[in-house]
């Protein structure tokens, strides 16, 4: 009774609380240094692939419709090179029970935390994964609390963060509601130590597990409908669980299919700030997420991250929040689908990205999410616009976070910017040195450095050289 | 009075004041205090807006609080109408046909 429950005392126990509440002991995959065993932890505290496909399949989850878009391919090939413009086809995980790819996600976590014979889940979450969470939790019979980051100190609230709220009330959840701030993660423990619950985190090897089925999927699909696998599978990316999963899922399948990664540009905004909070009209999927997970995954909530995007990225673009409105209308205009917006963040860089490649290549985006109230370009534009946004048409490169939104004169205008994955490779690995204090790297490092940033060993010793960091 | 027992209320903490806030955030955020809302059934007698109350949450948690709404409800929507967006469907619709097809 007499726990002290003050900012710095639960902070401390950090440790200890995340134990209980994720049952994985992460100190056994450790090596003392930078490196430690991913591919041991995957297997050891995850479930295998078929395994997944069953427990996703008794809640509803997966095995969601394929779309060829193809008047989306046809305006494509209107902006391309003669000869040039892929087929863009979308996968429909708007379809699985809550309305995004969360659910895969979430149905692993909840499956393990009902196996544990945990009476509840909570997770930090303002996005989809809160809904997920909360209705898987509804089908396996558990308590579920999300804890979000929803307003700023005026007490204004992003509509989309509010209407998820709505949401996992729907679904019986407890919905605890902050002001801005990474302090966040002080509720989120205060919580997981009084009620005991499971952490249903994103970042678990379950969590990430769950995604490797979207993956899979798509390579089984694409190999049944056109005979063979997709040239590029383009990912919004945000915390890096939908990319590591979803490429996961199609190194699994043996496909031998382009990741891209794809997020808003929200570029001089910063994420903690109360007064900046509501000048962005994307809550996920954007760089503010992107590239801090991407530079430093072990950021999250659990002591190592299961989501490593470096790992599996082969090219990551980002694209302004004008062009996903655009896109968002067009989808629902031209294809007859009214889906996101946020989520269609891989489909605005799609787009461009088609333009790029040959008419006879295929490239997927894997991902929508449901529209509803507050999550809708209409009331995100409104929102922006009360909040002294202003909104333009013209050229979407000279849209500038936080004062305007631009939306592209015509197609032809929308354009992706390409991320220099060298330097965030070396912002992470300048990251692993800064914050495990070591001034020699082992072997072991080294391979783990490599492996971890999808790099060469050659490309690692030179940014240890750059730090003076012998190896 | 504004609320009996049972009534369903929405209550209102500081979870940190403004100078307890964590050091590495931005000076904005730093100046004002963590706020936190949650929702549940009054367990109090009776109470008025504004009186420190305890509640229980959706699932069965006792928490307390600063009575701040009596049957909240959600107020978000589909916002207002965004000109700007409505020339959009036209413009893709029109240069999908001049192909002829």
């Amino acid at each position: 009774m007499t726990k002290d429950m003050s900012f710095e005392a639960v902070m401390e126990r950090k440790g200890e609380i995340m134990k209980d509440a994720i049952g994985i002991d992460y100190d056994i995959f450790e090596s003392g240094g930078i490196a430690f065993d991913y591919e041991r932890m995957m297997r050891e505290t995850g479930y295998t692939l078929e395994e997944i496909q069953k427990i996703q399949k008794e809640t509803g989850v997966g095995n969601t419709p394929v779309l060829e878009l193809r008047n989306l391919t046809k305006l494509a090939r209107k902006h391309a090179p003669k000869g040039k413009g892929a087929r863009i086809f979308i996968k429909d995980e708007a379809a699985n029970p809550s309305g995004s790819f969360k659910a895969r996600r979430a149905a692993t976590s909840c499956y393990h935390a009902q196996k544990l014979g945990y009476e509840g889940v909570i997770a930090a979450t303002s996005g989809n994964y809160g809904a997920a969470v909360a209705s898987q939790a509804a089908m396996r019979g558990l308590k579920c609390i999300i804890v979000q980051e929803c307003y700023d100190s005026r007490g204004v609230g992003q509509p989309e963060i509010i209407e998820k709220a709505r949401k996992c009330e729907a679904y019986g959840a407890e919905v605890v509601q902050l002001t801005v701030g990474p302090e966040l993660f002080y509720t989120f423990l205060v919580l997981l130590e009084e009620t005991g619950y499971f952490n249903a985190s994103l970042y678990t090897p379950f969590g990430i597990a769950g995604v490797e089925t979207l993956g899979y999927e798509i390579s089984m699909q694409f190999r049944e409908k056109e005979g063979r696998d997709p040239d590029v599978v383009v990912v919004t990316n945000a915390g890096g669980g939908n990319l590591t999963g979803t490429a996961r899922g199609l190194l699994k399948a043996g496909a031998n299919t382009q990741v891209v990664g794809a997020s808003v540009s929200l570029e001089g905004l910063h994420m903690a700030s109360d007064t900046q909070f509501n000048k962005k009209s994307f809550t996920t999927g954007h760089t503010g997420f992107g590239i801090p997970f991407a530079t430093w995954p072990d950021r999250s909530d659990v002591p190592r991250s299961a989501a490593r995007p470096l790992r599996y990225m082969d090219r990551y673009v980002t694209i302004n929040q004008g062009s996903v409105f655009y896109m968002t209308e067009v989808l629902a205009q031209l294809e007859g689908l009214e889906r996101g917006p946020a989520g269609n963040t891989s489909l605005a860089a799609a787009f461009k990205l088609a333009q790029e490649l040959d008419e006879d290549q295929i490239i997927v985006v894997q991902e929508t999410e449901y529209t509803g109230a507050g999550k809708h370009i209409q009331p995100q534009l409104t929102f922006a616009k009360e909040n002294g946004i202003e909104v333009l048409i013209g050229d979407p490169t000279e849209e500038i976070p936080g004062k305007n939104i631009i939306l592209p004169k015509d197609p032809g205008y929308i354009e992706t910017s390409e991320v220099d994955l060298n330097r965030i490779r070396r912002s992470y690995i300048r990251n692993c040195i800064r914050n495990n204090q070591i001034e020699k790297v082992s072997k072991e490092d080294l391979e783990f450095l490599v492996e971890d940033t999808k790099s060469s060993e050659e490309f690692v010793k030179s940014i240890l050289d750059e730090f003076g960091v012998e190896y | 009075m504004d609320a009996k027992r049972g009534d369903w209320v929405r209550i209102h903490n500081i979870v940190l004041e403004a100078g307890e806030r964590a050091p590495n955030i931005p000076e904005d955020t730093q100046k004002v205090p963590l706020e936190f809302w949650n929702k549940g059934f009054l367990l109090n007698e009776e109470a008025n807006i504004g009186d420190k109350v305890e509640v229980e949450t959706y699932i069965g948690r006792k928490v307390e609080g600063t009575l701040v709404e009596v049957n909240p409800y959600y107020k978000h929507d589909f916002g207002k109408c965004v000109p700007e967006l409505l020339y959009i469907g036209r413009q893709v619709r029109s240069l999908i046909k001049e192909d002829g097809e």
